[in-house]
């Protein structure tokens, strides 16, 4: 079977498993987009391959989620500069510096669980 | 070109249990008891109606088990659950069957005793797998990311978004329906609990038990009713996405199309509007529901509703049932915006009542700002 025939998600679980961002990008039109798909949302093509990302971003939407249990965490929208944007959190630095326009890069990929996705974790782009 | 203006009415509404369900009665139960007394609103029977519809988080086939539960046998059924949003949907598809001789007189009817049962959210919806992980408070998390890049755009202020909450309060007490009628001030909201930065629980729609149903006809069969039939003028459907890493542009939601499509079908613009009732489900709904569909330029809505605007005497009546924030919230909220909607246009609402209207528009909103749904209903004067 050819690349294309494997099941998305899979192809996609198994870039982040080796420690890559992955998102695909159309040979027909160009677009590039997350989440793994069998085609194109922007054409309709089917000719869809998966690439890894740099890992670098800019935070497009930042909340920080409260709770009683435990203390706060942030939840991010990222856009990464290959185009497109998932959902993450930034690690590293207070909640209160994780503002929209922060330039992040990835720090890491946590290992999915009880059939919870692997999670690609982000980091300020100047830390070490 | 077929048109729909003014083909269709909705000739009776009605709630029940709202706020605090009657000790012991189940969702089914008070969702009956809706559909019977917007039937009696109506001056027809159970037995007049040939189509149902309905969507639930608590039952999956939810206009099939209204059904039997009311002894009809439908000729018409549809159970579309695409969030909060769904009921006013369903007025859109009831105009399509009616208009093709499907069925007649159709029951749009919702319940939930999600207050007594659990004290919050009661749904049906899947995390998103490519969210999951990262554990956002669903829904209120991805209003709040909306929030975030509103105010870091447009430069609106956490006392706007506060302010929303506090004029939605000054209807409900107005409103001897609305669950929550006590004063509200902008620091009350600010300071309330924290939910997900930048929004506190009075940012949040209220957790109350409740249901609404609407009775819908053609406008032949409405004339001879027993109220003054409320004529759909226009409807638009529009849905962009499902989750919120997914919203192309977090400021601007698919309401500019439901919208424009509305007023299309109408042969209306946001000048005719006398009253605007929204889906605000967050206080940031509101601000940007009013830019999306007219009444404010894009990140203009802050401003546009501050310092009374929206509020009773203010330059548009807006959610004047107290809304979502303070009315009422069973869950699935679209079925109140519309019969408020209709009160309105009615001239039926007392207190709250705005003076001569003859127009107003509902927006429902389902998901996470995802699928929309604009209705423009007008008065006999309309048609």
């Amino acid at each position: 079977m050819s690349d294309e025939r494997k099941a998305p998600a899979a192809e996609y679980v198994r870039r982040l498993d080796a420690g890559h961002l992955a998102y695909q990008e159309c040979r027909d039109c160009g677009h590039r987009f997350h989440y793994p798909r069998i085609s194109c949302p922007s054409c309709s093509s089917r000719a869809v391959e998966f690439r890894d990302s740099r890992g670098l971003g800019t935070v497009y939407a930042r909340t920080v989620v409260h709770s009683r249990n435990e203390p706060p965490y942030n939840v991010v929208l990222v856009d990464l500069d290959e185009g497109f944007r998932i959902m993450s959190r930034v690690d590293g630095v207070a909640n209160d510096a994780v503002q929209i326009g922060l330039r992040v890069r990835l720090k890491g990929i946590e290992p999915g669980r009880d059939g919870v996705m692997p999670a690609p974790v982000f980091q300020p782009a100047e830390a070490r | 070109m077929w048109s729909l203006r003014g083909r269709m009415a909705i000739v009776g509404v009605a709630e029940a249990g709202l706020g605090v369900a009657p000790k012991g009665w189940t969702p089914m139960d008070v969702t009956a008891e809706a559909s019977l007394r917007a039937l009696a609103d109506a001056g027809l029977s159970v037995r007049d109606v040939d189509g149902v519809f309905s969507a639930s988080a608590y039952y999956q086939m939810a206009s099939v088990e209204l059904a039997e539960y009311l002894g009809i046998k439908p000729r018409y059924t549809d159970s579309t659950q695409i969030g909060g949003s769904s009921f006013m949907t369903h007025v859109e598809h009831a105009v399509g069957a009616i208009s093709a001789g499907l069925m007649d007189v159709a029951l749009i009817a919702y319940g939930s005793t999600q207050r007594t049962d659990s004290g919050r959210l009661v749904t049906q919806a899947k995390p998103f797998a490519y969210e999951e992980p990262f554990r956002p408070r669903h829904p209120v998390s991805m209003y709040s990311l909306v929030a975030s890049r509103h105010m870091h755009q447009y430069g609106t202020t956490r006392e706007q978004l506060a302010e929303v909450a506090v004029q939605a309060r000054a209807w409900a007490r107005l409103n001897a329906a609305a669950f929550e009628r006590g004063p509200l001030s902008i620091q009350d909201v600010i300071t309330s609990r924290m939910i997900s930065e930048p929004l506190t629980s009075r940012d949040c729609c209220l957790v109350t038990d409740g249901a609404g149903a609407v009775i819908i006809t053609s406008a032949e069969r409405a004339r001879d009713l027993k109220q003054p039939p409320v004529y759909l003028l226009g409807t638009g459907t529009a849905h962009w996405h499902r989750h919120i890493s997914q919203m192309p542009d977090l400021t601007v939601t698919a309401a500019v199309e439901s919208g424009q499509r509305a007023y299309a079908r109408a042969g209306l613009g946001p000048a005719d509007i006398d009253t605007v009732q929204l889906y605000d489900a967050f206080t940031i709904n509101t601000i940007v529901f009013l830019e999306d569909l007219g009444f404010c330029r894009k990140g203009e809505g802050g401003p546009f509703s501050a310092n009374g605007a929206i509020a009773p005497g203010g330059r548009l009546p807006v959610n004047t049932n107290g809304g979502g924030l303070s009315y009422c919230h069973p869950g699935m909220y679209s079925i109140f915006v519309l019969i408020e909607a209709v009160r309105q246009t009615r001239g039926e609402c007392g207190e709250r009542q705005i003076k001569d209207v003859e127009v107003s528009l509902a927006q429902g909103n389902g998901g996470v700002f995802s699928s929309q749904i604009t209705l423009i209903l007008g008065n006999g004067a309309t048609v």
